[in-house]
């Protein structure tokens, strides 16, 4: 094993392509047996996604957690017919051991940020497809799931634990790492499984974490199983998950093909989506187009289209560019949104989404979309929507608008482009299905300060709306004309360009979420904030701190000071 | 037991701890002890606790306390709670502390290392008993069956011990720690012993003498890896323990040199000069050489495992933490701390065995691990002589530390006694030549009955050089009740 302390991982150089699928995984099985699902984890030690750690007792690092979020996806997507996922370990006595500290101890804090947020939206993807697809996840613990491993479990709709002596659960992090469990294990046990905070407060500083009876009695599990009966129970549970579930007994699955995309220096092309990066503006433009024709009018015919389907295809090719420039595109530090097609285009398949929504195919997609607008959010860029000629901001595609820090539409048409002025369009889409993590939905959140706003924006569902229309309406926030929009624009990237990043990604964080706080919104705002924090201390990562100690066998100085 | 009914517990359990005036661990003992009787009957030797055994018992940590020999019925025994003399003005020898006064109580940020160190340990020596509970009914001789007895109890003391330490430093968590030790089982499906050499069969004598030599040998190196900790309480305690252990091994030992011995005066006695001439050794009921080398072979992987990985953490923290030193820690020429120090560990490069430094404070496990080989390699240095003398053409080799193991980052390779990395399906098909198969086993087990008249033995293992305590050789060490 190499020693960690020389070692310092080059997580800035190495391109992360967030494109897979089960033939290549490395970590993960899927087995698929009726309406009961194993999804197991069995670790490869030497399959890192970076150099100078090995991948022990089942720790993971981001390799691992992509492989994860596919096997989720695909579960929703390709099988219907699971009503229950059991989520386990392909090792003897180990579930788990949490997010691989080596790892940890030295990549970047910006890989750190990225990572943690990227496993925080993997799990809450379980929870999502448990509350919404009704595909239940039942977590089964044969050994020791700390950290990392226990929030994993936490994001589980039920938690059996092998009562053997051995298997435990804990969250270490704060008495042996000086961290804090940042994949919302804090918030998750007093929010979620409701366990009470003195009781939480010696769980989370106990090392060793808690077994047997006990963790029934804190609520930290929901059962206790000696390991004889362990085979029989999972079986006995897993069907009965199962039975509440509201997932079709035959529909077929579609499968997931492979993304295909076209790479250059300066940005990646997809089917619907082109992403294009200025390096001197640092900014990159994210641009859907639609399809040249519209939406099939009949359900059999879109469910043999499959993964072909425009707004499934162009979904999960906006997932894949922003995870691009999350993890490789670090210092691109503005996202540009632009769509380009025909409105009737765009509303016939909003149209057919909101008609279909039953169906189980049309719901996972518009969960899918709901889950990439959150993702959206959080991504902590700056994102500008641009509405120019030739756009089509209906609908769904209308949501970007509400789900960026600013929007500009153009005024009229630019002079010498012989294409009708810009309009914009609401429809239902833009009332429900789509709800920020904070359970609201954008325009709500928007209009949190002048309700009767959100009223007026309702009665304009389904008018082409221009541009003094919709800044009327309180649905963009400048509205410059042929004179102004290019200035503007240049002003306004160039501008941006010159604030620090970090200044940006508290304000930007603090904005964006107006409204009630959610278990999702405190994981992310609050914890990740701590966390984010706590990773920057000298108590943590400087050279004396627990993280860089840990491992080496000397103990942590820590500076004693409480701030 | 009525509140009238008191037990004496400073009468009944023999101790240096002023038992007497201490309530609190009174109190907890009171608990304890009825429920540990009660193991006691369930899963002690199985059939004999009502006969009367020539038994060593400890009183006292002084040269004439810690032997008295008598007749005793195991339930009767008395399990004392005995540390090793105070030195006054003890230092912390090793770690991050090293040099200041030795701990008289836990420190907080310690606990839970320390509680789980003891609880490791304390979890072994129940399970042996659990382990060894009807090899009584196989006994080669009384003087084997004694010694078999004997061990259990000490072993018993030795839970004893752990407990003690539980109940005396570590509250509530220490209580429910000393119940579960009485709780788990060997072997059990559900409630398994912690390690795993510790929930394998001990099924025969043979078994048993590998066990005490190889298994029991490990226990020492833990011990005397806690006989310098910076608690001196552990560290009093574990000294003690080491001069029981010492006569478990000395059993193991012998047990195997006995074997060894009959083997090759039958051999001698019937001119069979190939000692891999299994089939013609077996026929005079003892058990062949090339049998006795595939057992060795897997009772030392077995125990190697123990010792867990090469590089660990825990090992760091621990040791850094002034907690758990190294083997004869205080004889050792560094300083004592390894701040800068590197050892060398066994890496697999390219399928070949190199050696590589490592920081020496992650490789305190690798450390002991072969500290302990090299202990191992004397004891298989005395059998071998054996061998020789009686002019057979035989050496028995102590297999390679990444043979056969299942812990650790050898448990991957597939590799040979020898030590050379192999292909995993070559290794599987050759398992045989290294490690005793079904016809082996069954071979031995056909082997094992049960003879109780003193002064007779098995006709698999020579009679011992010399009786316990100076008995002669006829002595009838256990009286069986009718």
């Amino acid at each position: 094993m190499l020693n960690p302390v020389n070692n310092t991982h080059p997580s800035a150089d190495i391109t992360l392509d967030f494109r897979t699928q089960p033939e290549s995984y490395h970590h993960w099985k899927i087995h698929c047996d009726g309406p009961v699902a194993e999804l197991i984890m069995n670790v490869a030690e030497d399959q890192t996604a970076f150099e100078g750690y090995q991948l022990k007792l089942n720790s993971y690092d981001i390799g691992v957690d992509i492989e994860l979020y596919d096997a989720i996806q695909r579960l929703r997507f390709e099988h219907p017919e699971v009503k229950t996922v059991v989520l386990r370990s392909g090792k003897d006595n180990i579930f788990c051991a949490g997010a691989n500290i080596r790892m940890l101890s030295t990549a970047s804090h910006g890989h750190k940020v990225n990572f943690c947020k990227f496993t925080n939206e993997t799990r809450n993807s379980i929870e999502d497809a448990s509350q919404y697809s009704g595909q239940k996840y039942l977590c089964v613990i044969n050994g020791v799931a700390a950290g990392g491993g226990y929030e994993l479990a936490l994001a589980n709709d039920y938690i059996m634990l092998m009562d053997d002596g051995n298997a435990a659960v804990s969250l270490p992090e704060v008495p042996l790492l000086a961290v804090l469990p940042g994949t919302g294990g804090l918030t998750r046990v007093v929010d979620k499984r409701k366990v009470r905070r003195d009781h939480a407060d010696i769980f989370c500083t106990l090392e060793e974490g808690i077994k047997g009876q006990r963790a029934v009695d804190w609520r930290l599990i929901d059962e206790i199983v000696p390991r004889s009966k362990f085979e029989e129970r999972i079986k006995e549970k897993a069907e009965e998950l199962g039975a509440a579930s509201t997932r079709p007994d035959n529909a077929k699955g579609i499968l997931l093909n492979p993304i295909e995309r076209t790479e250059t220096d300066n940005g990646l092309t997809y089917q619907y989506v082109t992403l294009q990066i200025d390096r001197k503006l640092k900014n990159a433009t994210l641009t859907i187009n639609t399809p040249n024709t519209p939406c099939p009018v009949s359900l059999d015919e879109v469910l043999n289209l499959g993964d072909t389907f425009w707004p499934l295809a162009m979904v999960r090719e906006l997932d894949d560019a922003i995870l691009h420039l999350r993890f490789n595109e670090t210092s691109i530090g503005t996202i540009n949104y632009k769509s380009s097609g025909k409105h009737e285009i765009v509303k016939s398949y909003d149209q057919f989404l909101l008609q279909h929504r039953d169906n189980w195919l049309i719901n996972e997609i518009l969960l899918y979309w709901k889950r990439t607008l959150k993702r959206i959010d959080l991504t902590s860029r700056t994102g500008f929507a641009l509405v120019e000629q030739g756009s089509c901001f209906t609908g769904f595609l209308a949501e970007l608008l509400f789900a960026t820090d600013r929007t500009y539409m153009l005024e009229g048409q630019l002079e010498g482009i012989d294409i009708p002025a810009p309009t914009i369009c609401l429809t239902e889409s833009n009332f429900a299905p789509f709800p920020m993590s904070n359970g609201l939905t954008r325009l709500q959140t928007r209009f949190l300060g002048e309700p009767e706003s959100l009223q007026d924006a309702k009665q304009l569902i389904g008018n082409d709306l221009d541009a003094q229309m919709a800044m009327n309406a309180g649905l963009v926030t400048f509205i410059p004309d042929d004179l102004d929009w290019e200035d503007e624009i240049r002003i306004l990237d160039e501008e941006r360009a010159s604030y620090s990043p970090d200044a940006l990604t508290g304000m930007e964080a603090n904005l964006r979420f107006a409204g009630p706080e959610t278990l999702e919104t405190k994981i992310f705002g609050r914890l990740t904030a701590w966390q984010n924090w706590i990773f920057q201390r000298p108590n943590a990562v400087s050279d004396k701190g627990a993280l860089k100690k840990y491992g080496t066998g000397s103990r942590p100085e820590y500076d004693n000071k409480r701030v | 037991m009525s509140t009238f009914d008191k037990v004496d517990y400073d009468s009944l359990i023999p101790n240096n701890v002023d038992l007497s005036s201490d309530r609190s661990l009174q109190r907890a003992l009171e608990k304890w002890h009825p429920n540990f009787i009660k193991w006691w009957m369930d899963m002690g030797p199985n059939g004999f606790q009502n006969s009367e055994v020539y038994l060593r018992t400890a009183v006292g940590v002084d040269p004439e306390g810690w032997a008295k020999f008598g007749y005793v019925k195991m339930p009767d025994y008395r399990w004392g709670i005995l540390l090793s003399p105070k030195e006054e003005g003890r230092k912390i020898p090793f770690g991050q502390h090293k040099g200041e006064p030795a701990w008289q109580e836990v420190p907080g940020e310690y606990r839970a290392m320390l509680r789980r160190l003891i609880v490791i340990q304390g979890d072994t020596e129940p399970a042996s008993v659990e382990q060894q509970r009807f090899l009584g009914n196989t006994a080669p001789s009384l003087y084997d069956m004694r010694n078999l007895f004997q061990v259990n109890v000490e072993e018993g003391r030795h839970l004893w011990a752990m407990v003690y330490l539980l109940h005396k430093y570590f509250g509530r968590d220490g209580r429910e720690e000393a119940e579960l030790l009485l709780q788990r089982r060997s072997g059990n499906v559900d409630k398994p012993r912690i390690l795993g050499a510790f929930n394998e069969d001990t099924p025969d004598w043979l078994s048993f003498y590998m066990f005490t030599t190889f298994t029991d040998r490990d226990g020492k190196m833990q011990l005397e890896a806690l006989a310098n900790s910076g608690f001196d309480p552990l560290a009093r305690t574990t000294r003690f323990m080491l001069t029981e252990e010492g006569h478990h091994m000395f059993v193991g030992r012998t047990g195997v040199e006995r074997v060894i011995q009959k083997t090759c005066e039958i051999m001698k006695q019937h001119n069979i000069s190939d000692p891999f001439a299994i089939n013609d050794v077996r026929k005079y009921g003892v058990v062949d050489l090339p049998t006795l080398q595939k057992k060795m072979n897997f009772h030392v992987s077995v125990t190697l495992d123990l010792f867990g990985s090469d590089i660990s953490t825990n090992a760091a923290n621990a040791f850094n933490s002034s907690i758990k030193g190294r083997f004869h820690e205080t004889m050792i020429d560094d300083d004592h701390q390894l701040l800068n120090d590197t050892y060398p560990i066994l890496k697999n490069v390219n399928n070949k065995f190199i050696l590589s430094d490592e920081p020496a404070i992650n490789a305190v496990n690798a450390r002991l691990c072969d500290d302990y080989i090299n202990d191992c390699v004397q004891v298989v240095a005395t059998w071998n002589k054996v061998i020789k003398s009686f002019g057979i053409n035989f050496t028995l080799d102590l297999p390679h530390k990444a043979f056969h193991r299942k812990i650790g980052d050898y448990s991957e390779l597939s590799v040979t006694p020898k030590g050379d990395i192999i292909e995993a399906s070559t290794w599987n098909a050759q398992q045989h030549d290294w490690l005793p198969d079904n016809e082996d086993l069954e071979y031995i087990l056909s082997l094992m009955t049960n003879v109780t008249e003193p002064g007779k033995f098995a006709s698999w293992v020579a009679p011992p050089k010399a009786g316990i305590n100076g008995q002669p050789g006829d002595y009838e060490y256990v009286k069986l009740a009718a």
